[in-house]
């Protein structure tokens, strides 16, 4: 019984352990404005906008974001050169040092991609940002409906 | 007693408007040599065919280019499963429609899905009115959509098969104006202003109303 109890602690002491080594690092030198998502009707895909800030001496890179209410987030950017519109995947989008990156509809952006349940315009959706460094910031996206205007600019 | 000469009371509104008259009857003369009008978009009028296609409407129903007679039509080409660049150029549309106020009852917009395997018209409908009321959904047969694609040079290619399912289709920005006859007059990329549009389908609708 001793044993079993031990064994039990044990193992919960080594969750909780592991649990607070996995907690990344909330990032100190980055913010992010203007957070929405543009809701589209059914299952589509929707797009995530943000301006991503620097404050820090070091640029960053920004390498993925996940959020509890979609399946899977990409990072994205549209071109539309010689009359063709086309939309490739990022694997990392740097930020330099003092300065920023505006993810906005024809460029950068977020592909927000099975979502869990629906997602309602005015609704707050946390997107948790992931940087190459480890670290990691959490910021609440405003879902806006398919025909918002962005007003980042 | 100094005296200018000066014309009879009765007369001076005349003389006022001579210049006036005289700047009037030049541009009547002017006028009736049809000067090209003053496009802000690029002018294809004679250099594309007419719209003609055989497509299946977001109702579900079978339609034709006779279909979309006597209204000015814009057409675009994309897909649902677009997140950015598709619902980008939809708002740019509604917000055009919105500038142009009742006029936009005498304007219709034709997306064109070149991904007819995931947009059947259920899916279409639900986009396109997420947008605009004077937003339509077209689909079809691949064919039917190559055929409209390639009338207007218009290229589409699907993209590879992404790690999480699904997939990207390239294809082209451009947004082709035709009058209510169906007549290509107009071209727009997705980048041109709303006014630049506004300004175009302005004079387009009063050139129809003027029967030119």
């Amino acid at each position: 019984m001793k044993t079993l109890l031990s064994l039990v602690l044990a193992s919960t002491l080594a969750v909780t352990a592991s649990a607070v080594a996995a907690a990344p690092q909330a990032h100190s030198n980055v913010s992010v404005s203007h957070a929405w998502i543009r809701v589209l009707p059914g299952a589509l895909p929707g797009g995530g906008y943000a301006t991503v800030h620097n404050h820090g001496e070091q640029a960053v890179q920004l390498v993925g974001a996940d959020s509890p209410a979609y399946g899977h987030i990409m990072l994205h950017k549209s071109t539309t050169e010689g009359g063709v519109s086309r939309m490739a995947a990022v694997k990392a989008i740097t930020v330099p040092a003092h300065g920023q990156v505006a993810f906005a509809p024809g460029g950068y952006h977020l592909m927000m991609m099975q979502a869990k349940t629906p997602v309602k315009p005015g609704q707050s959706v946390p997107v948790t940002l992931h940087f190459a460094s480890g670290a990691t910031l959490k910021v609440p996206f405003k879902a806006r409906p398919a025909n918002a205007i962005d007003d980042t600019h | 007693m100094n005296i200018k000469h000066s014309p009879h009371p009765l007369l001076r509104p005349f003389l006022t408007l001579g210049p006036l008259l005289l700047v009037l009857t030049l541009l009547l003369a002017a006028c009736s040599q049809a000067p090209k009008p003053k496009w802000r978009l690029t002018d294809i009028q004679g250099h594309m065919p007419d719209l003609k296609f055989q497509l299946t409407n977001d109702d579900g129903k079978a339609v034709t280019a006779a279909d979309y007679k006597g209204k000015i039509t814009l057409l675009y080409f994309g897909y649902t499963h677009c997140p950015d660049v598709c619902p980008l150029t939809m708002t740019r549309m509604h917000v055009l429609m919105q500038r142009l106020g009742k006029l936009a009852d005498d304007t219709q917009f034709l997306f064109v899905s070149v991904d007819p395997a995931r947009d059947t018209p259920k899916v279409l409908h639900q986009y396109v009115t997420a947008f605009d009321k004077h937003a339509v959904g077209l689909t079809g047969s691949r064919d039917a959509i190559r055929a409209l694609a390639k009338r207007y040079r218009a290229a589409f290619d699907r993209g590879k098969e992404k790690d999480h399912g699904g997939y990207d289709v390239n294809h082209s920005s451009a947004i082709y104006i035709f009058d209510a006859q169906g007549h290509a007059r107009l071209l727009a990329t997705p980048t041109s202003s709303t006014g630049d549009m506004v300004h175009d389908l302005h004079l387009l609708i009063q050139m129809e109303k003027n029967g030119s």
